[in-house]
């Protein structure tokens, strides 16, 4: 490495930061007084930064695997891969030989990147979370009929837990799932359902809701699956007429808009929260008759 | 020495004697029957191989093609090998002149038939010949190769792309992995033939076919030698192609083979008779082939909550077992799955999983016992994740099990990196080395808590054993008594393919296999294995 060399540049200006070390731990000594009695934090348009043992140091742990050889070279690459990152003082904690011309580092530095609290925006489905008692008066006083509710692994996956999470009466979480509601008629299809047989039953029990769940999605083989059961819906022209949601460990509600779906639901979703939505959403689109 | 746990014997003998009595009534209906898969796998051990031009395989052809005329009854055995006489072709041009439309399977000359029998006689000679030879080369390897102390540490290759999986397998071996399983891509179970050749594409694991099967066990077996120890290759005897897969494994010298005689009716809702049929002739070629089968009673944790529904695990595997047995596998092939389940916030959860994996351990002393990690109430955090399988392995090494697959740090993320393995490897491997003669040293309260979940598992086990062979197994399927699910008799995928045994049905392989097997388990001490039909008690 040469020395114009731009990482080592960078290496030695952070290098230069840290000459206040106070020689145990190698942290570099924070300059700004410690923040005055503890209150909300952080003050609106304050950037965020990653937090270690002091506000605002960035500290940031990664790990990562090189296909490199294990020994100095494979450590010092790691060292740069972390520069490039944008880490200063990136620090290889730790590096592990697995084999065949592979090696595992342990990364510590300082990120000198932060985020605006203000500036950020959360895509997610608007509704209120309703007890279980308030939904059912709720869809008695505003739908006045039980909402039908089709829910259904789609493709090929044959991971039913998360529906069965949402849809069964054992439910979730200490929450009963869908099929616990006096007010809703939940169908809960199982696994493997091909999306014309979805669009059929759906259409069959004039459903105000569809849920389709995907936990299988190694190389995105959930997206085009997603998107053939919007096409056929709307091909069917019931698309209007329902409430689509798809749900899974790796479904975004925003990544669910983008595919026509009304709303989408990640992990940790408890059933109130999708019964909630359906029949919120029942009632802003109209689709009580 | 695992731990001791006190399990009452009189218990344990009743509740062998309900699931024998379990088994035994579905044992006349397999018996009475055969099925589509079946009759392929009896092409493949004659000869036939590939696929025709739009990728369907030639097994499923000859198969089709005799089935079309109404004439599979009497199994596919006769109908080919008299075919291969008449002609003087091999099965394999045989099937491909079926292909063309050449031959008609019915339409060959019924006076071929003695010439066919001796055919059909002399190439289940060859096959078996070729299968005990793949066995007793991995005797021979075993011996040359042995593995460290047990438990032997199971991970699983699963990128979608086989020659990707040989690397990681590889790496895997280096790291101290000693079986490796390549995870099949979904739905590969409800297929009703086997892909051939190098099929990439998978998606959350890779395609069983048998080439796949032969460039893993290439890849390993070149590990295996630098290292000095024989690393093992499973792969997934499910679905509907469960004799077939057997058949491939048996040729290609797998190890260990995922076969339970239910998973596929409850987790992939196959037909329950397609799938007691099936089990059987598979489980025939598995014993036959020297290979350890996993069952997967580990999967009803899945759906059922493991501290209420902890005694249908273990009323499973009785029932696994007894099956087994009639197959003619030997307890040491007879690879119990179990799991760690307990929710990790439940007080004393890990006190309830020493119970079941202990309990499990004293009920099956003669078996191959594999212990599954917590999956369920993984969630992405990777560094409580690699606490609780550290507490798996350690108590699988304190209750003794011979195979513990690895929990992934990444489970309920990813499958795994690179980097996940050799972590879970590392986690394992310390946890053997640290706790070692942990259960030797240890005596249980008689009266504690430990001792009175097992004795609670056990007696909910014996009653519902009693429960299912009353009222028969279908029944108890079709009440949703395993998993929490229920599966009608005549529901499911692939009911179609089964079909009654007709007056002159022949099937040399699984004739001469399950000759063979008995006989093995006899010179074995004799095992409780009897293919009859049990009456309900």
């Amino acid at each position: 490495m040469s020395k114009s060399d731009p990482a080592r540049e960078h290496f030695t200006e952070a290098l230069a930061v840290r000459e206040g070390a106070d020689g145990v731990h190698g942290r570099p000594r924070e300059e700004r007084p410690a923040p005055a009695a503890p209150g909300p934090w952080p003050p609106p348009g304050t950037p965020v930064r990653p937090y270690g043992d002091t506000r605002d140091d960035g500290s940031v742990q990664l790990s990562f695997t090189l296909p490199v050889q294990a020994g100095p070279l494979a450590v010092e690459a790691a060292r740069q891969l972390a520069v490039k990152m944008g880490l200063e003082v990136p620090k290889v904690a730790a590096h592990r030989d697995l084999g065949e011309g592979f090696t595992m580092f342990v990364v510590y530095g300082r990120t000198a990147h932060s985020v605006d609290l203000a500036a950020v925006e959360v895509p997610r489905p608007r509704f209120r979370v309703l007890g279980f008692d308030e939904l059912n008066r709720y869809i008695r006083e505003r739908i006045g009929r039980r909402l039908v509710v089709v829910g259904a692994c789609t493709g090929t996956d044959a991971h039913t837990i998360g529906l069965d999470a949402i849809m069964n009466i054992k439910g979730y979480a200490g929450h009963h799932g869908l099929e616990g509601y006096p007010e809703f008629d939940a169908h809960n299809l199982g696994s493997q359902v091909a999306n014309e047989a979805l669009v059929a039953r759906a259409m069959d029990l004039e459903a105000d809701a569809i849920l389709v769940s995907q936990v299988v999605t190694e190389k995105d083989i959930h997206i085009p699956n997603l998107t053939r059961l919007v096409d056929m819906l709307e091909a069917e022209g019931f698309r209007d007429d329902v409430v689509l949601i798809c749900g899974g460990p790796r479904i975004s509600h925003e990544l669910a808009v983008e595919l026509g779906y009304d709303a989408g639901f990640g992990p940790g979703t408890l059933p109130p929260e999708v019964a909630s939505f359906i029949a919120q959403e029942v009632v802003r689109r109209g689709l009580v008759q | 020495m695992p731990l001791s746990i006190r399990a009452d014997e009189n218990q344990i003998a009743r509740a062998r004697r309900a699931a024998a009595a379990v088994t035994g009534e579905v044992q006349g209906f397999i018996n009475r029957h055969s099925t589509v898969s079946i009759e392929r796998t009896v092409a493949r051990f004659f000869g036939v191989d590939g696929a025709d031009g739009d990728g369907v395989p030639y097994p499923n052809l000859v198969v089709d093609n005799l089935s079309r005329s109404g004439r599979l009854g009497d199994g596919l055995a006769l109908p080919l090998a008299r075919a291969m006489a008449y002609h003087g072709l091999s099965a394999q041009e045989v099937a491909e002149a079926v292909a063309r439309g050449a031959i008609d399977l019915a339409k060959v000359p019924a006076r071929a038939d003695d010439a066919g029998r001796q055919t059909a006689a002399a190439l289940a000679a060859e096959a078996a010949g070729r299968v005990q030879a793949r066995r007793a080369e991995r005797d021979r390897l075993l011996r040359e190769l042995p593995p460290g102390p047990p438990p032997l540490l199971y991970v699983i290759v699963a990128t979608g792309n086989i020659h990707e999986d040989a690397v990681q397998a590889q790496a895997a071996a280096r790291q101290g992995a000693d079986i490796v399983a390549v995870i099949r891509t979904t739905g590969q179970s409800l297929l009703d033939y086997v892909p051939y050749g190098v099929v990439t594409g998978g998606f959350g694991g890779t395609y069983a076919t048998q080439e796949h099967f032969r460039i893993m066990r290439a890849a390993l077996d070149e590990t295996g030698s630098k290292l000095g120890r024989y690393i093992r290759l499973v792969n997934y005897c499910s679905g509907l192609c469960m004799p077939e897969i057997a058949a491939m494994g048996a040729l290609e010298r797998l190890d260990m083979m995922l076969n339970d005689a239910m998973y596929g009716i409850l987790f992939r809702d196959i037909n329950m008779r397609r799938t007691f049929v099936d089990q059987f002739f598979s489980r025939v070629i598995n014993a036959y082939a020297g290979i350890v089968i996993n069952t997967g009673e580990d999967n009803y944790m899945t759906t059922s909550d493991p501290v209420k529904h902890g005694h249908t695990v273990l009323a499973s595997q009785f029932i696994n077992e007894q099956f087994a047995l009639r197959c003619g596998l030997t307890p040491v092939q007879i690879g119990l799955g179990h799991v760690f389940a307990m929710d990790p916030s439940l007080e004393d959860g890990l006190l309830l999983d020493i119970a079941q994996a202990a309990l499990t351990r004293a009920v099956f002393p003669g078996c191959t016992l594999k212990y599954m990690p917590q999956t369920r109430h993984k969630t992405g955090d990777i560094f409580h994740s690699y606490l609780i399988d550290g507490l798996h392995n350690l108590v699988s090494v304190l209750t003794g099990q011979d195979v513990v697959l690895l929990g992934m740090m990444t489970e309920a993320i990813h499958t795994p990196h690179l980097q996940d393995r050799f972590l879970a490897i590392e986690n394992a491997r310390h946890t053997a080395n640290t706790a070692r003669h942990l259960g030797e040293e240890l005596i249980l309260q008689a009266d504690g808590r430990i001792q009175a979940r097992a004795a609670e598992v056990l007696a909910g086990a014996v009653e519902m054993l009693g429960h299912v062979a009353r009222v028969g197994l279908m029944q108890a399927v079709e009440d949703g008594l395993f998993a929490g699910i229920r599966r009608a008799r005549d529901g499911g995928k692939g009911l179609e393919g089964v079909f009654e045994r007709g007056p002159g049905y022949f099937n040399p392989l699984l004739d001469r296999m399950l000759a063979a097997n008995r006989e093995a388990c006899e010179a074995a001490g004799g095992c409780l294995g009897d293919a009859g039909e049990g009456e309900r008690p």
